[in-house]
């Protein structure tokens, strides 16, 4: 049945997701709270997440690009990057945030900056992966009532 | 009782039971229903935490910075059980505003962060959060944040207990449960609840079980100047709650509650010595709390937190409001003061002002204390009355090796003028009352410089070259030419209205304007520091009057002078204008300074030339001339916060130690 066959394809995506480790169990516990009357509260996070993120990682870059950039404005906006990957389970993208934050402590400018295009590089992988995931959950969240 | 788990159940299990005898509803929904406030900049993370929260049937509220969670909290001091806050926040630190929340409302703090290095983590211990949770958060860390809530009211109900009286004494055994209930964490305070829990009615407590509301310990104005005195009179070193409590000698008061007051007042006084040019944003936060009452209210909150101004406000509110205060005793330390303000306040211009100056910083300390009411920009206001009043003093201090003396009288005036603000606060627009604050406010310069020497700050007397009164003869000008800021004359001190209205910001800043009106009086005592600090030629006039006034006055003698001086001070130097200003000043401190009201005012008189130099000495002889009679139209206001002030000042003068003690300081006795 096709819808049997996109659900099946759903849930592949998902686990793909797992399997890679571009996502980890805090993907889970949002998905955890979703329920009938907020069926769509993870793409919403999301939604939430991919807007914020653009920002901050656009900033940081351009922070790279400013001469007068001082360590403790990067670190901050990489911290608050930090967080809300963390609280939406991105675990790639986490992971090489935390290790330009490890690198850009050393003073390591080159090393900030070659993280933050790493970093950048995992987010769009993320929002590539995750946008027709959530396109086609939606498109298919028949009503089933559970 | 048992800790064992198995019996922890049990606990529990009566423990909703004894809620739900008590009548509440929901005894055994808790903790559903839980309040939090949810406060955090980042709106993914808020989102997802939301929906944590309402998944654990919590009642949720969330915003998203820091200042619109503090004027939540204030407006509404019981609508929330326990604050949930992310560290780095934009408007202001988490750690700042855990400090405000603990001091105003003592709710219960989570701090929550993606940091989770140590010295972060220990902030949040040493700045009193009761948890500290690392992003991403799991949704089990917050199922069970409703301790936190149970564990706070249990130790409440401990202080009542133990003091014995009041009618919480049988609502002890809720400790015992709460202990078990909250399980894990509460080993200690189990324990020590256990000790207290007299086994009987645990009904009662649970009243409001769904809410967890136990009686709490309202930290009034009153109050908090007990506490003040008594620390003063122990020593911040020696202070221990037991001997606090015994000295205070307030039935129904428990020594938890002492104790974690005195935890709190340590804090932030260290805050205060630590961020000594700090803004007191602090005060903002301190004195909103009780904008919507101004009246005993404000003073309340403010003498609360403020602690400072505890004693100010008892005297403003007993002279504006008609109320008599009698908590004058607590000499509320210089540096207590200041802590309380220390808070930032962005608004409030005084950590301006208070950083060129440390003496300032310890005015604005006094100020905000005492503005519970007043807005944020009153408080800044005070705050710069406070700063002005401090340098002012400073100088004055430095004048004569009144340090001593003059620092009572700083905290006096730093006192009266948080009055004022707070008077400003409810009624800005008073115009008329202007003078008392003023007059006020001079003292409290002089006592707030006082204040600020004693702690430690000598250097900032400088008294010459210190006083921005000279830099700017326009200090005094400050009541008058501010309309904008201070209603010029119109300090609203007198009565209840005009004492809100003081909003001793007036005097410091253009922030101040309106608001400070009411404060007049104490702003310019404020003022004159802040303008000092801040180089604004404001109308510190009357500050440095006031200052001057202070220093004059050796001793209580003046202070009877001065609540009438103050007053005619302030008056004059409204009424007549700006440059009246300066001559009212001086001549309410001439008032003042002597017992008969003339004597001082020649010291005052002197000692305004030599520290203000120029405008103040002019003034002052102009003061004689401004006809007094204009000065008090109906400002009786004024002279009730001026008397205020004058007894506060008299109180403190005595007290030489730092720590001002306002133990002789009786409002009642003002002379008005």
């Amino acid at each position: 049945m096709e819808s049997k066959h996109v659900h099946q394809q759903i849930a592949a995506m998902r686990q793909s997701f797992f399997d890679e480790e571009v996502l980890d169990e805090f993907f889970s516990q949002l998905e955890q709270l979703e329920d009938q009357n907020n069926p769509n509260f993870v793409e919403e996070v999301f939604t939430m997440y991919f807007r914020d993120s653009t920002t901050l990682l656009e900033t940081v870059e351009q922070a790279m690009k400013t001469i007068s950039i001082t360590f403790a404005k990067m670190d901050k906006i990489l911290h608050q990057l930090k967080g809300s990957s963390a609280s939406v389970g991105a675990k790639k993208v986490l992971n090489e945030i935390n290790k330009t934050r490890q690198v850009l402590e050393k003073g390591n400018l080159e090393g900030t900056k070659a993280g933050i295009w790493e970093m950048r590089k995992e987010y769009e992988s993320l929002k590539a992966k995750l946008e027709p995931y959530f396109q086609l959950k939606q498109a298919n969240s028949v009503p089933q009532e559970k | 009782m048992n800790s064992s788990s198995g019996k922890s159940y049990m606990s529990t299990a009566s423990s909703s039971v004894l809620w739900k005898a008590g009548g509440d509803v929901v005894a055994d929904q808790f903790p559903a229903g839980l309040r939090v406030l949810l406060v955090d900049d980042d709106p993914t993370c808020l989102m997802i935490l939301e929906k944590m929260l309402k998944a654990c049937q919590y009642n949720v509220t969330k915003c998203n910075r820091a200042e619109t969670a503090l004027s939540m909290l204030r407006e509404n001091r019981n609508g929330f059980d326990i604050v949930i806050s992310d560290v780095h926040m934009p408007d202001m630190d988490g750690f700042k505003l855990l400090e405000h929340i603990g001091l105003e409302m003592d709710l219960p703090v989570i701090m929550m962060s993606a940091d989770d290095g140590k010295n972060v983590v220990m902030k949040g211990v040493t700045h009193g959060a009761c948890d500290y949770l690392i992003k991403p958060v799991r949704i089990e860390a917050l199922k069970n944040i409703w301790q936190h809530v149970v564990r706070k009211r249990k130790n409440e109900w401990k202080d009542f207990e133990q003091s014995g009286s009041v009618e919480e004494g049988d609502r002890q055994p809720k400790q015992s449960e709460d202990a078990d209930y909250s399980s894990s964490a509460n080993e200690g305070n189990w324990k020590s609840s256990k000790r207290r829990k007299d086994d009987e009615d645990e009904n009662d407590e649970r009243d409001d079980t769904s809410t967890l509301k136990k009686p709490r310990v309202v930290w009034s104005v009153e109050l908090h100047q007990q506490f003040v005195a008594a620390v003063n009179q122990l020593g911040i070193e020696k202070a221990v709650p037991k001997k606090i409590l015994e000295l205070m000698n307030v039935p129904g008061l428990t020594r938890e509650n002492v104790a974690s007051h005195l935890q709190k007042y340590r804090l932030y006084l260290r805050r205060l010595s630590g961020v000594s040019q700090h803004p007191s944003n602090l005060n903002n936060s301190f004195m909103n709390p009780q904008d919507a009452t101004f009246g005993p209210l404000d003073l309340q909150a403010l003498a609360a937190t403020g602690q400072l101004p505890a004693q100010s406000l008892a005297t403003l509110q007993a002279a504006g409001l008609g109320r008599s205060t009698a908590k004058s005793g607590i000499p509320m330390p210089l540096i207590d003061q200041r802590n309380i303000f220390s808070f930032e306040n962005p608004k409030l211009r005084f950590g301006e002002a208070q950083q060129q100056h440390v003496n300032n910083n310890k005015q604005t300390n006094l100020l905000h204390g005492i503005p519970t009411t007043m807005e944020p920009k009153q408080l800044a206001g005070l705050h710069h009355t406070a700063q002005s009043m401090g340098n002012m003093n400073m100088p004055v201090l430095s004048h004569g090796s009144q340090s001593s003396q003059n620092n009572p009288l700083l905290m006096q005036m730093a006192q009266p003028q948080a009055r004022g603000q707070m008077l400003n606060d409810s009624t800005v627009g008073l115009a008329p009352r202007l003078l008392s604050p003023r007059g006020q406010s001079m003292l409290s310069n002089g006592m707030a410089t006082n204040v600020s020497t004693r702690n430690g700050v000598p250097e900032n007397i400088r008294a010459p070259s210190y006083n921005p009164v000279s830099q700017t003869s326009s200090m005094f000008n400050f009541p008058m030419n501010h309309t904008s800021e201070l209603p010029g004359n119109s300090f609203p001190l007198v009565s209840t209205p005009g004492i809100s209205s003081l909003a001793p910001k007036v005097a410091f800043q253009e922030d101040v304007n309106s608001e400070i009106k009411g404060s007049v009086g104490f702003m310019p005592s404020y003022d004159i520091f802040n303008d000092l600090n801040q180089h604004k030629p404001q109308n510190w006039e009357l500050q440095n009057v006031g200052m001057m006034f202070n220093s004059s006055r050796p001793s209580n003698s003046l202070q009877g002078n001065l609540d009438h001086t103050q007053s005619i001070l302030v008056q004059q130097g409204f009424l007549s204008g700006q440059n009246r200003n300066s001559t009212v000043i001086s001549k309410a401190m001439f008032s003042a300074g002597d017992s008969t009201g003339h004597v001082n005012a020649q010291n005052s008189n002197q000692h305004l030339n030599s520290l203000l130099d120029n405008t103040v000495r002019v003034k002052f002889e102009r003061v004689a001339d401004a006809a007094p009679a204009n000065l008090y139209p109906d400002h009786f206001g004024q002279e009730d916060l001026m008397s205020a002030l004058l007894k506060q000042q008299d109180i403190i003068a005595p007290a030489e130690n730092n720590d001002f003690d306002f133990d002789g300081y009786s409002i009642d006795n003002i002379p008005v």
